[in-house]
């Protein structure tokens, strides 16, 4: 299996405050990465390293590599780019305030797709993977503020694969939605990493057993594990790991 | 006339107040008739503040309503038709010229502070501060500036477009206020899915922020239309009180504010005054009225189409 990004030493400051502490970590392609941890440890704050939306938080300071197919992330030169080929799906759905269709359209025409056929196109095929068509097809120039909290995540998803990024970075993508939205956004998950390789922020560990590949444990600021995720759930080599999926504190 | 926050009761006699343990009932009393006296005193003040209104409101309208004769609106004015009209058209391209330079000018002000510069910045310090200075200028002093500025430096004259230049100072800061406060209300969680998409600064800006900030934007518009409509002072030293139609921006223009004025002082025409001033509250009324329903009207295309 290819790794599609390697994280090699790195050290994340908010100005004097080291929030990252020499993090080492492969993301393989087509498989989904969970990163868990307690609230605070680090973990959101490494995913947004990934497509440097870091950059926007003043103060932020990164070392270390963070390779995206032999790239180093931070040395990029084009971060429009970076973000179009890691694409993210954020803690809250945030639609746009515009008709679902323009929601997904958005990404697209923002990189230069202007044919309303290749839109159309793009904006069917997105929605049908986001498993989101079925419902909306007949609305699609409705506000997406119209929609429900699960759907508009949906919407999320498919306006973030609007754009054919190669990896999928989620932000405790289902932490504000039902059950029922969850489990259609887990089964989701599925569907797309046959595509994309994803990387999850979550704080629910069920939630990464049953979707994930892989999980990496983090704790204050520090990887403490990470591997398969059978065995950090069965056989967990570290005791704090044990602890914490064990219920004893987090 | 809303009276809603003078009305909220004095809160009663708080039941878990320490030092109420002892004479009981006869400081629940004596509070009791303090909070009743002080509920009295506060419903006074709100009749009184809504009856001073509503005495003003009818007085304009007792008075000028049997001014309002076709005269008034003829579209000339002379010493048989005392015309509001004149004055109308020249307060609507006065609002209009003034928005027009003013408009592009604060909100890309405001787009700026929010936008680019760096919070606390010594250069955004000194713009923010200078908008701070500008909004508590009297507007007698924007006249006196712009007499000797545009009117006499520029050689522009008494004229529509010094005025329209004055007025754009006046209302610059308010423009620039509510713009700002527009664009920070418009939720980061957009920004950051803009950015995320690989969308850059300015697209996320024009596409995604400013649309949604349109509605406070408006808001500011209107709020300077009325503060262009309702100045006399700075535009008597600027626009002069030619009392004809402008036909071009170099010609003096008395706005609808600036000729009740006129008319006041010359004393001979009280009724017309009174009529002039009865349409200039329509006019305000109007169109407050029209841009709560435009916003409305906004919210509703936003959250339903």
């Amino acid at each position: 299996m290819n790794n599609k990004m390697n994280i090699q030493n790195v050290d994340l400051y908010y100005g004097k405050f080291q929030a990252l502490k020499n993090i080492s970590l492969d993301i393989p392609e087509n498989e989904i990465t969970a990163l868990i941890g307690p609230s605070g440890c680090g973990k959101s704050t490494l995913l947004k390293c990934l497509n440097r939306m870091n950059d926007l938080v003043p103060g932020c300071r990164v070392e270390g590599s963070l390779l995206l197919d032999g790239q180093n992330i931070p040395d990029l030169p084009d971060v429009d780019l970076l973000r179009k080929r890691v694409g993210m799906v954020f803690q809250k759905p945030n639609p746009f305030d515009m008709s679902i269709y323009d929601n997904v359209a958005y990404g697209p025409r923002t990189h230069g797709i202007r044919s309303r056929k290749q839109l159309d196109a793009i904006v069917e095929q997105s929605l049908r993977d986001a498993a989101l068509w079925d419902e909306v097809h007949d609305r699609l120039s409705k506000s997406a503020l119209s929609l429900s909290g699960g759907q508009q995540q949906r919407l999320c998803i498919a306006r973030a694969i609007a754009v054919s990024p190669e990896v999928l970075l989620m932000d405790e993508p289902t932490s504000a939605l039902d059950p029922i939205s969850t489990a259609k956004i887990e089964e989701l998950c599925q569907a797309l990493k046959k595509k994309y390789t994803i990387v999850i922020v979550t704080h629910n560990m069920q939630q990464a057993v049953r979707i994930s590949d892989n999980t990496a444990f983090f704790l204050l600021g520090e990887l403490v594990e990470s591997g398969k995720t059978e065995q950090i759930f069965s056989d967990p080599k570290d005791q704090r790991t044990e602890d914490y999926i064990t219920g004893r504190f987090g | 006339m809303k009276s809603e926050t003078v009305l909220q009761p004095v809160s009663e006699n708080s039941p878990n107040d320490a030092g109420s343990l002892k004479n009981t009932s006869k400081s629940r009393r004596a509070r009791d008739l303090q909070s009743r006296f002080l509920r009295f005193l506060t419903y006074g003040f709100a009749m009184l503040t809504f009856s001073l209104l509503l005495y003003m409101i009818m007085d304009i309208v007792i008075r000028g309503i049997p001014g309002l004769k076709p005269s008034l609106f003829s579209w000339t004015y002379n010493s048989k038709n005392v015309s509001l009209m004149p004055a109308l058209i020249n307060t609507l391209y006065m609002v209009l010229f003034s928005l027009l330079l003013s408009i592009p000018l604060s909100v890309g002000c405001a787009i700026f502070l929010v936008e680019f510069s760096k919070p606390k910045s010594r250069f955004s310090e000194v713009i923010l501060m200078a908008v701070q200075t500008l909004s508590g200028v009297p507007s007698i002093v924007f006249g006196l500036f712009g007499s000797i500025f545009f009117v006499r430096f520029c050689h522009l004259g008494l004229s529509l477009t010094s005025g329209a230049l004055t007025m754009v100072m006046m209302v610059l800061p308010l423009g620039i206020k509510t713009t700002q406060e527009a664009l920070r209300e418009v939720p980061a969680s957009r920004r950051e899915a803009s950015y995320g998409l690989g969308a850059g600064k300015v697209r996320t800006i024009f596409r995604i922020v400013l649309p949604g900030a349109m509605p406070g934007i408006l808001n500011g518009i209107v709020l300077s239309t009325g503060r262009i409509i309702g100045e006399s002072a700075a535009l008597i030293f600027t626009a002069g009180t030619l009392a004809k139609a402008a036909p071009d921006l170099l010609s003096s223009a008395r706005t609808l504010a600036v000729h009740m004025y006129a008319l006041s002082s010359e004393g001979l025409y009280i009724q017309q005054t009174y009529s002039t001033a009865l349409v200039l509250l329509a006019v305000t009324i109007a169109l407050n009225a029209a841009s709560g329903l435009a916003g409305r009207l906004m919210k509703r295309k936003n959250d339903h189409e």
